[in-house]
């Protein structure tokens, strides 16, 4: 039984596609990343400015995403939000990313019954369905991103882990190991300085697929009341703050949408373009 | 016949998968600030109920014997008992789960017939504007959140067309099917999207096969080639990636269960996280991987049956 | 371009192949993987295609019946039984793909369909192109079966081909193309992949079915010691393009192209022990920059200036036997005096 993010198979067309790719994912990521570190440069109001004059209005020159039932300026919000989600992102999966790729070169490197263990482990873990298992930790926690994020981290090395075992057992019986091992290294050295570069590519890849699926995820609690805590700018909530106005004033969460779709292509879009810059250099 | 020694090989396996998923749930509510009996009992519990669980759990013995009295327990099907609804989790979960069953049945059922036709119409137009047209719209597919998209289709079709009911169950098995079709169709969009790019792939990978070019030399026609030949030998590893996508499909149906207000087992989890009604959240979890792990078991064995190298 | 061989008889009921031309797109330009080849094939004549890989046979072989995939695109004449299969609507191809011309590939295990019972694959074929009922269809393939040489036929229907031997699974194939009794098998390399007493046991298996059918047969190899053993005539290929043909017989005495004669290098004489194609100093060209002139000009010791200038046709120069060479006669006289 092979997990949870299955592997798929590069197409042809991927790799002529390469420029593009790269150029999608540099432009959107680090627009996002600018909007996520500087928001008050870009956004023209105060995010969290009443103006009671200006209620639930509709895209327009002065509001181009228009207002909320407070009068606040939607692209500001929606500006501001980007601080949380891109947030999510990166804390989300690096904890899993690092712990993850360790144990999985330890595993795939030491092999024989550890690796069997590790095998039904994420048979088991991935009989979970990730979101029930994240909702659960967190009723548990408490709601919040920082339970959040304990709750991502139990489950979601383990992806990380079983793509790099999988890597490391692959490499470990390669030549350049055997000189390693015949030049007398130790185990360390040749797990962290010898194998896990050469076996950590299909792990990045997953990275940024995995930022995407963080966003959606952190973005879906925020949604449930269970992730960012209003009145903290984040995509969810605000799409749950419009959602009552959706037949009426359509804007309040229609452009929260549209970025979160926007951020998750241009994650995707790195993934696609990072697996065909890894693997042209091996 | 290898297909049922693969069958008893491969039940086998699930035995540590389950023993592995009560740990889990047990140690879940263990992690619960102060002692479990009062947090299953919720806020008003009073002392003489907490010693009365306390004794009924064992939870005044050492762990593993408690963790023994929650397996017999399970197994017993004794779930406990709602602090809210004051019902035994076991018949709230036979109540919800059926119309979770029906809305994930149906989402994949979606799923399948949109990814299978456009996956071929994609792969053999390779290259071209029909495949990078269905490519792209998946690909944004499947960056939109769940939520998201059940609220769009809810307030176009639902809400402003009046195509469809804006929420709720049916009154019978036809009525449910029309209440289902938009969260069904919301849930079924992400899953189309992943299976379609796993069946793309897989298809140029077998259309270029060389028993593909046998059937084509033996003057079969286009349509048996298609379907005997490439479709069954794709389908193959898109029936494992089915079954790995049942976890996110219930994860899912916990969301659209909640934007489209339909009385299942995920709206069920939602309402009692809400409510700090930790029994139901523990049995709710216990029964979905349960249920997950019964699936893997079913493509395991439709994948085995599909492809005779695997039961051998 | 180039008479046929005059002491054949092939109007009407064999296979006659004219200027068939295969090109492939590539970002370097239309490459001719088949370039204007002509053949014939007489009612249970056995013609060798010999050639190294990369030469286009196995290409040539595809064109015949269009099995040539995109972005291939196949031009030229190939009059089956009177009829321009070039011609021809897609379906009226498929009546004739599996019925009447019939072909074999190479590699048995990647050629028939893992997941499907070996009964279907040959069941389909006969589904296809017959209107035997089911019990009727069931008969013919454990008939089949028998034919080829599976033991046990009936129980080994119902397995899958990875539960076969490499050997039997190339019979399970020959048995599947057999099915409707062809008129002509296109045979791609059917033994390569095989052991070499299991190699004779299937040449002797073609053999014995051309004798009992009358089935005519193009093999497609690159070992001229399955050329000898089984073929009647041959054609040798080099960057696709024919460069000599005739009887194996006379071909092997006396070579006229000196691409021929390099490959039959240390091959000795018919019934000997077979052996691999000996290898000829330098590569074949890449397809898109063939050399001007000749195409074997680089790798060629009697090379001459109108060689590299000059592409030499394919002409007749005794009964039954053509070659393109400028120097044919010098390149016969020095295989005779070795």
């Amino acid at each position: 039984m092979s997990a949870g993010a299955v592997p798929i198979a590069p197409s042809a067309k991927r790799r002529r596609a390469l420029p593009g790719t790269l150029v999608g994912a540099v432009i959107v990521l680090g627009a996002s990343l600018a909007l996520a570190f500087f928001p008050s440069l870009f956004a023209p109001y105060d995010p969290t400015a009443f103006d009671y004059n200006a209620i639930m209005q509709g895209p327009s020159w002065v509001h181009p995403f228009g207002t909320d039932n407070f009068g606040r300026n939607m692209l500001s919000r929606v500006i501001h939000a980007y601080r949380i989600d891109m947030q999510i992102a990166v804390f989300a999966t690096t904890g899993p990313f690092v712990f993850g790729s360790i144990v999985g070169a330890l595993v795939g490197y030491v092999g024989g019954w550890v690796e069997a263990v590790f095998g039904r482990v994420v048979d088991a873990v991935i009989t979970f369905p990730f979101l029930v298992l994240v909702i659960a930790i967190v009723s548990v926690l408490g709601p919040g991103l920082r339970n959040m994020y304990i709750a991502v981290g139990v489950v979601d090395w383990v992806f990380y882990a079983r793509l790099v075992s999988a890597e490391v057992r692959i490499q470990r019986r390669l030549d350049y190991a055997d000189a390693a091992r015949g030049m007398g290294y130790g185990h360390t050295r040749i797990i962290f300085r010898h194998l896990l570069p050469n076996a950590i590519t299909p792990a990045v890849v997953y990275l940024m697929t995995d930022m995407a699926l963080a966003i959606l995820l952190g973005s879906s609690l925020g949604y449930l009341g269970l992730g960012a805590q209003p009145p903290a700018a984040e995509w969810g909530v605000l799409i749950a703050d419009g959602k009552n106005f959706m037949t009426t004033a359509w804007w309040v969460s229609v452009f929260p949408g549209i970025a979160i779709v926007i951020t998750g292509l241009g994650f995707s879009l790195a993934g696609d373009a990072l697996a065909d810059l890894l693997r042209v250099n091996r | 016949m290898p297909l049922l020694g693969f069958i008893f090989r491969r039940v086998l396996q699930t035995i540590p998968t389950i023993a592995f998923i009560l740990v889990v749930t047990f140690i879940l509510v263990r992690l619960l600030p102060g002692d479990p009996a009062s947090a299953m009992l919720g806020d008003r519990a009073i002392d003489a109920d907490v010693q009365r669980i306390n004794a009924k759990l064992g939870l005044d013995q050492p762990i593993p014997v408690q963790f023994l009295y929650f397996t017999k327990a399970v197994f017993t099907g004794d779930l406990g008992n709602s602090i809210g609804l004051k019902l035994p989790v076991i018949e709230l979960i036979a109540h919800r789960l059926p119309v979770t069953l029906m809305l994930t049945g149906m989402a994949a059922l979606i799923a399948l017939l949109v990814a299978v036709p456009l996956s071929f119409v994609a792969a053999l137009n390779r290259g071209g504007a029909p495949d990078a047209i269905i490519r792209g719209t998946f690909q944004i597919g499947l960056s939109m959140p769940v939520f998201y998209v059940g609220l769009v289709l809810l307030t176009v079709f639902a809400a402003k067309l009046r195509w469809f009911p804006v929420g709720g169950y049916g009154q019978n098995f036809l009525d449910d099917l029309y209440h289902l079709f938009l969260p069904a169709t919301t849930l079924a969009l992400s899953l189309s999207a992943v299976l379609m790019r796993n069946l793309r792939a897989a298809i140029i990978g077998v259309v270029g096969a060389d028993y593909v070019d046998f059937a084509r030399a033996k003057g079969l026609r286009a349509r048996v080639i298609m379907t005997r030949h490439v479709l069954r030998n794709a389908l193959i590893s898109t029936v494992t990636l089915f079954g790995l996508s049942i976890g996110t499909l219930l994860g899912g149906a916990v969301i659209t269960e909640t934007v489209f207000a339909i009385p299942g087992a995920g709206r069920l989890m939602i309402e009692a996280i809400y409510g700090r009604d930790y029994p139901v959240i523990q049995g709710l979890t216990i029964a979905l991987a349960l249920l997950v792990s019964f699936t893997f078991l079913l493509t395991d064995i439709v994948q085995a049956w599909l492809d005779p190298r695997v039961a051998r | 371009m180039t008479a046929p061989s005059p002491d054949r008889k092939t109007a009407g009921g064999g296979l006659k192949v004219r200027g068939l031309t295969t090109t492939f797109a590539t970002p370097r330009g239309p490459a001719a993987v088949v370039d204007g080849i002509n053949l014939d094939v007489a009612p249970g004549e056995i013609v060798g295609l010999v050639g190294e890989s990369g030469s286009g046979k196995s290409i040539t072989l595809r064109s015949i019946v269009r099995l040539v995939r995109e972005p291939g695109k196949v031009s030229g004449q190939v009059e089956w039984q009177g009829r321009d299969l070039m011609a021809m609507s897609e379906a009226d191809l498929r009546k004739v793909r599996g019925a009447e011309i019939a072909m074999i590939f190479q590699e048995p295990m990647t050629a028939l369909n893992p997941v499907l019972p070996v009964r279907l694959q040959i069941e389909e074929n006969l589904s296809a192109h017959s209107t035997l009922d089911r019990r009727a269809r069931r008969q013919r393939a454990l008939e089949l079966m028998n034919i080829v040489g599976i033991p046990a036929a009936e129980r080994r229907l119902d397995e899958y081909p990875h539960q076969f031997s490499g050997g039997m699974r190339q019979r399970v194939m020959i048995a599947i193309a057999l099915a409707s009794s062809p008129k002509l098998l296109l045979a791609d390399e059917p033994t390569t992949a095989l052991d070499v007493t299991i190699q004779d046991q299937i040449l002797k298996l073609i053999l014995d079915l051309r004798d009992r059918f009358g089935m005519s047969v193009v093999f497609v190899t690159h070992d001229l010691g399955v050329v000898a053993a089984t073929c009647d005539r041959m054609a040798v290929m080099y960057a696709g393009r024919i460069v000599e043909t005739g009887t194996v017989t006379r071909v092997f005495a006396e070579p006229h192209h000196p691409y021929t004669r390099g490959l039959l290098g240390s091959v000795p004489r018919i019934g000997a022990e077979r052996s691999m194609l000996l290898s000829i100093e330098g590569t074949p060209p890449g397809l898109t920059d063939l050399p001007d002139g000749c195409a074997f000009h680089p790798r060629c010791s009697f090379a001459t200036d109108r060689c590299r200038a000059e592409r030499p046709p394919l002409e007749s120069f005794a009964a039954g036997r053509e070659v393109a060479c400028f120097h044919h006669r010098t390149v016969a006289a020095m295989a005779e005096a070795a």
